[in-house]
């Protein structure tokens, strides 16, 4: 079992208001997913991290996970300053990089001199956290409600098929400003891996779910849109499986042909809310007035922002 | 109070009470006939599961998982959805779900009326044991699969595999079937069947003409083993 969660905030205002809103929907859903918790949000403007006053086109923002370890920030934006610019907020033990370096540049650059950081995720919107842990120590850990932001997608774990730790947690991201988060287990998660490795693509863990996202996110790169790719995962991918995927400007939800796994949908004028479970919802201003549904099996939802 | 209101008329609101309390307080300390109404349910799971008591009891909002589950005797109406086995062995009583229900609604119930205004998921009916559902809107895939007694009447649509398996149970289609499952087949309807709808379509307060429903049962063809039929079945 686990409790996906996930927000789009129609309403600009509310913006402001997207984690405060996210918080009781993930806390509603850590009975189905105690052991590890996560989330991503799309925020809006990405900053700029140089003294010119324009944002490079090339710049990006990375979720790094730190854990344990002790990072010297001023001595890494000091030796990052040979590829290029970098602003740092730490955040528990994550931090988001912002910085004009070629991505690829810098992703090899931490790998070889910070290779005890796990990069988390990589985009122009997207933030991600993730731990192993008890979901409420996770919130309250990286503050999840006061982040801000259009969407975003959550997650609470319970592990039934590869391990607990940090990197099993959802979401799960490939490519850019692309992630997923999954209920339900794959039975063919090793078949699509020997279908993708060959192709340059690697894997981080052993999860399932790493593969499904990985497979999506390749069919994008290959030309599919969101609905083109959602619609090949529905041949491709086997197992059960509510999954709902943030992308920098959609939500995606879809539900495999039996609906083994649950999902609801809760939409008004001001947002579309989607969890697990009703319970999750209740507490959503003007509940009592949105159109609430369950999504059918194989039948793709998107919202855009 | 009113004229309308009885002495022993009770209201719980679960944003003030544990679930838990409410529960143990259906099971042991109702009266007959008394109604009992639940607030704020807010998708909680189990409300009201194990009812023993002839009571009305009112259920104002949506209900999570096994809502009146294994319900005797009471008579217990939901104002909104449901989550997945509402009603799941039910042994007697009506329960009646204003809005949609989730998977699995009045799973192996054995008696007793399920009635959904809305929508039911996939497998509504599954294992049904002796229970009458009745579906004003829709039903999801595998429905009936392997009921064995009782009456399924499905106002809308039926999704894929419809009465997959079936025994003894007879279900019902007003709409369109999108696939029958192994075993069920489409049958003449008798004058039984007629008069088994309008008594069902009118306790759950619908207004549809029993000519308009088909019938679905089971061909009995997977009752015995067929050496001959190739290890089909």
């Amino acid at each position: 079992m686990c409790g996906i969660v996930g927000l789009l905030v129609k309403e600009p205002e509310l913006r402001e208001s997207l984690g405060a809103l996210v918080v009781p929907m993930l806390l509603g859903m850590s009975d189905r997913g105690p052991d590890s918790a996560g989330l991503a949000v799309f925020t809006e403007l990405l900053e700029n991290c140089n003294s010119t006053g324009v944002v490079p086109s090339i710049t990006r923002k990375y979720s790094l996970y730190i854990g344990q370890h002790q990072i010297d920030w001023t001595e890494f934006t000091h030796n990052l300053q040979q590829i290029g610019n970098a602003i740092i907020k730490e955040n528990g033990n994550h931090a988001i990089v912002v910085s004009d370096c070629e991505p690829n540049l810098l992703k090899q650059w931490i790998k070889q001199h910070y290779p005890q950081l796990h990069i988390l995720s990589t985009g122009q919107t997207i933030d991600l956290y993730k731990d192993a842990g008890n979901p409420a120590e996770i919130i309250d850990r990286y503050q999840f409600g006061l982040l801000t932001g259009t969407h975003l997608v959550g997650h609470t774990r319970m592990a039934t098929e590869s391990a607990v730790t940090p990197a099993h947690a959802h979401p799960f991201t490939a490519g850019e400003d692309f992630c997923l988060v999954h209920n339900g287990a794959l039975s063919n998660p090793y078949s699509i891996r020997r279908q993708l490795e060959p192709q340059g693509i690697q894997f981080e863990t052993d999860n399932d779910t790493e593969a499904a996202c990985r497979f999506l996110e390749w069919r994008m790169r290959e030309g599919d849109d969101l609905e083109t790719a959602l619609q090949t995962g529905f041949e491709a991918l086997d197992g059960f499986y509510t999954f709902l995927i943030g992308t920098k400007d959609k939500l995606a939800l879809v539900r495999d042909a039996f609906a083994c796994k649950p999902a609801i949908v809760a939409e008004t004028d001001d947002y579309v809310a989607i969890s697990s479970e009703f319970r999750s919802l209740a507490h959503l201003p003007n509940i009592k007035h949105a159109r609430i549904y369950e999504p059918a099996p194989e039948e793709i939802h998107v919202w855009m922002v | 109070m009113d004229g309308l209101t009885r002495s022993n008329d009770l209201t719980f609101d679960l944003a003030q009470m544990p679930l838990r309390d409410v529960n143990q307080f259906l099971h042991h300390n109702v009266e007959s006939g008394q109604k009992i109404t639940i607030l704020n349910p807010d998708g909680a799971h189990n409300i009201a599961v194990g009812l023993d008591a002839p009571i009305d009891l009112d259920i104002a909002g949506h209900a999570g998982y096994y809502a009146a589950g294994m319900n005797k005797l009471a008579n217990v109406t939901i104002a909104g959805n449901v989550g997945p086995g509402v009603a799941e062995n039910m042994m007697s009583g009506r329960v009646h779900v204003r809005g949609f229900a989730s998977v699995a609604a009045g799973a192996s119930a054995h008696s007793g009326l399920l009635v959904i205004d809305g929508d039911a998921s996939l497998r509504c009916g599954i294992s049904l044991k002796g229970a009458d559902i009745v579906v004003g809107g829709n039903v999801g895939s595998f429905s009936g699969f392997m009921a064995q007694a009782g009456r399924m009447v499905v106002c809308g649509n039926a999704g894929d595999a419809l009465g997959d398996s079936l025994y003894e149970a007879i279900i019902y289609v007003r709409g369109d079937i999108k696939s029958l499952g192994a075993d069920a087949q489409l049958q003449p309807m008798t004058d039984t069947d007629y008069s088994t709808l309008e008594e069902l379509l009118t306790k759950a307060e619908l207004t549809y003409s029993p000519q308009e429903f088909k019938r679905i049962a089971s061909a009995k063809q997977l009752y015995h083993w067929n050496a001959n039929a190739h290890q089909e079945y």
